[in-house]
């Protein structure tokens, strides 16, 4: 029997894949057509799914009602179109923040000594060791009226008999930005780092030998070679950033709300899962659609992948 | 122009080794490179080839001594202000560009004309067979491919001086054979300066006009090729350029041009070629080499001729190669079948009698360390 398998190199593929083939069938295509199909159906009043056919819940999405306050055939109320946008720049704000901070980072570590390299990087992964939302309580600690800075500040203030009034910090977009940045950093100076230590030494000196200065090595040389540790970071950061209600849950309180926080609350508080089940949908297009012209563009970071 | 293309003066290169101790990796060498000369640094892994190459490129800078280049000191000027460029081992590609951006990126750092640009890349390709390639990515050539881009980047930048780190060291072996001798020719044709890094004494000895021979940072000898070969001045460079015997022994007799010692081993007498740096009574080895010993019937001299025992022998179509003993000394001789026959037993072999000569000129005698 062995025999047999050892020679059969289709079934020994099969074989390979078949576990994560049933976790994948299971746990993903199923429950997106079962989202798919919901999200087309009406909710009952006990918050359970009739199954049928209309476009509602996407008309509600897009604000679309036919029953307006103003007397009108038709109106738009852009609330949930507000929401998504808000939830697409800010994952776009903060994987531009995210990577400027992670590359220079990433940079400088690469270009350390082995057995420095290594504390380095040991450091960035440490943060990880706590749970996500713990590392985001620690950040309403920090952010609060009576958190950390503002005790800080307050002490200098009343140090230099500053008058002082705490600032108002948490619950605002800027908390969730600093939020996520935290959050997904390491996620981006992994990649980047990893395609900029394996830009071997010889092409800087061949750069240098050929008459290039350090700028110009770094965006002739340095900076392409190390694009596809700057796209798999992306891809990393972007998709969950536009997907998590935590970090906007615990740092945005009521006034940043996310498409997250939109489908959260739609499935628990709201209990309307086709309303939820739409939003979950248009995310995932949404995001597809950015993912989809991003790598066309810069490809899939499938270097770093493979390394 | 100066006399030489690179000098060397008294360089030292010290570095500190992780275990906290300094090593000097290129150790007071002197070495006067000329004008349009092919010349190859030739030793064992680590000797400090590649440092001595580095200093002249500018990667590394000398703990003391001075590098010229073109007659002008060096000091710590960076590889972009030296009239010299460097082929890289792995020859760092640019992986990113095109082989016609690989070759353009020195011209453009020079901000030379991009209509020159186009027509010296051009023109570089032609010259390394490559033309037409120029659209291609390093990854889609081969790597003798690779090799020739690299040689044509580094050439397109007119440097007075193009130094090579074994460039061939990736090739399989067919393929070296055909880069040396096209390599050899282009420095003909180009007429710059060649310095050449190998390990390979083959290599060194059909390329080169001219050889250093280093070992633990020293420069043990420089030479054309005939020299290196034929009057190695030293022990290391007998033994580690081609095949010898070596004869230990002590100087019995000496004058201008000829030494005689005694060799324990042979239980007799060898007289040899005087190569200077050896006294009456001083240990001495005697080398040489197997081709040049002739295996006869009967003895050709009245001297240097020993009755031998033919111990092994292997028939390697050019040559036949045979491990011989006379009294408790081993000799290699290799003697060239230049004699027509299917019979390998035609040639010496077994428990046959015969005696070996050696010329007096083919002997050479050396300080013993
Ligand atoms: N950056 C460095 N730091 C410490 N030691 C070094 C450094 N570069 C070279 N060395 C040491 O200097 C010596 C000479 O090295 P080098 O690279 O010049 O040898 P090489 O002759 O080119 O050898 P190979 O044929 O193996 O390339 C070696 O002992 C090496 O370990
Ligand atoms: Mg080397």
């Amino acid at each position: 029997m062995f025999d047999k398998l050892r020679q059969n190199k289709s079934f020994q593929g099969t074989l390979l894949v078949a576990p994560t083939l049933v976790f994948m069938i299971g746990l993903l295509i199923i429950p997106l057509i079962l989202t798919a199909v919901i999200s087309f159906g009406e909710r009952d009043s006990s918050g359970g799914v009739i199954y049928s056919f209309g476009l509602h819940n996407y008309y509600k999405l897009i604000g679309y009602s036919t029953n307006c306050d103003s007397g009108a055939s038709s109106c738009f109320d852009m609330l949930y179109v507000q929401i998504l946008w808000r939830s697409l720049t800010l994952a776009f704000q903060t994987t531009m923040i995210v990577i400027s901070l992670a590359y220079p980072l990433s940079y400088f570590i690469a270009r350390a000594t082995p057995s420095k390299r290594n504390t380095y990087l040991f450091m960035v992964l440490v943060p990880l060791w706590t749970n996500f939302v713990i590392r985001v309580y620690a950040w309403m600690m920090i952010l609060r009226t009576q958190g950390v800075i503002n005790g800080i500040l307050g002490a200098i203030a009343n140090l230099l008999h500053i008058p002082f009034a705490p600032l108002e910090m948490l619950y605002t977009p800027g908390a969730v930005l600093v939020g996520m940045v935290y959050e997904f950093l390491p996620f981006m100076i992994l990649p980047i780092f990893t395609s900029l230590e394996k830009i071997d030494n010889s092409l800087y000196e061949a750069a240098a030998d050929l008459g290039a200065n350090s700028i110009k090595t770094f965006f002739k040389v340095t900076l392409p070679l190390s694009m596809p540790g700057v796209v798999a970071g992306t891809i990393l950061v972007f998709i969950p950033v536009m997907g998590t209600f935590i970090v906007s849950d615990l740092l945005g309180g009521q006034k940043v709300i996310l498409v997250g926080n939109l489908i959260q609350r739609q499935f628990l508080d709201a209990r309307d899962p086709t309303f939820g089940s739409a939003a979950s949908l248009v995310l995932m297009v949404m995001t597809l659609i950015v993912t989809y012209f991003y790598t066309k563009k810069f490809g899939f970071g499938e270097e770093i992948i493979v390394a | 122009m100066s006399d030489f293309a690179v000098e060397l003066r008294d360089v030292v290169k010290s570095f500190q080794t992780p275990e906290g101790g300094w090593i000097n990796a290129v150790d007071h060498v002197d070495m006067k490179i000329n004008n349009g000369e092919f010349f190859s640094l030739l030793g064992s892994s680590g000797c400090g080839k590649t440092t001595s190459l580095r200093m002249m490129a500018g990667f590394e800078w000398p703990t003391e001594g001075e590098v010229f280049i073109a007659g002008q000191p060096q000091g710590k000027k960076p590889p972009f202000q030296r009239p010299v460029n460097t082929v890289f081992q792995s020859y760092a590609l640019f992986q990113h560009m095109t082989v016609h951006q690989n070759v353009a990126f020195g011209l453009e750092m020079e901000k030379v004309p991009s209509k020159q640009i186009t027509e010296r890349v051009g023109k570089a390709l032609e010259m390394v067979k490559l033309s037409g390639m120029d659209k291609r990515y390093p990854k889609q050539l081969s790597g003798g491919q690779q090799q020739r881009i690299a040689l044509a980047r580094a050439l397109v930048k007119l440097p007075s001086v193009l130094l090579l780190d074994e460039p061939l060291g990736a090739l399989d072996l067919k393929l070296r054979k055909e880069m040396q001798l096209e390599l050899k020719s282009l420095q003909r044709e180009v007429g710059i300066t060649f310095v050449f890094v190998t390990h390979d004494q083959e290599e060194a000895l059909t390329m080169s006009d001219r050889i250093a021979v280093m070992s633990h940072g020293k420069v043990l000898q420089v030479g054309p090729p005939i020299e290196i070969y034929e009057r190695p001045n030293c022990k290391f460079v007998a033994d580690f350029i081609g095949d010898t015997n070596f004869f230990e022994g002590v100087v019995t007799g000496i004058d201008d041009k000829k030494v005689t010692a005694h060799i324990p081993l042979l239980n007799s007498t060898l007289v040899g070629m005087n190569t200077g740096g050896v006294r009456l009574n001083d240990k001495v080895v005697i080398s040489v080499r197997p081709e040049k010993i002739r295996l006869t019937e009967t003895c050709v001299l009245t001297y240097n001729c020993f009755e031998v025992n033919v111990k092994s022998s292997a028939y390697i179509g050019s040559d036949t190669r045979l491990e011989v003993e006379s009294e408790r000394q081993r000799i290699k001789i290799w003697e060239q079948n230049h004699i027509s026959t299917l019979d390998p037993r035609a040639y010496h072999q077994g428990e046959v009698k015969a005696f070996a000569t050696i010329l007096p000129e083919n002997a050479l005698v050396l300080p013993a360390e």
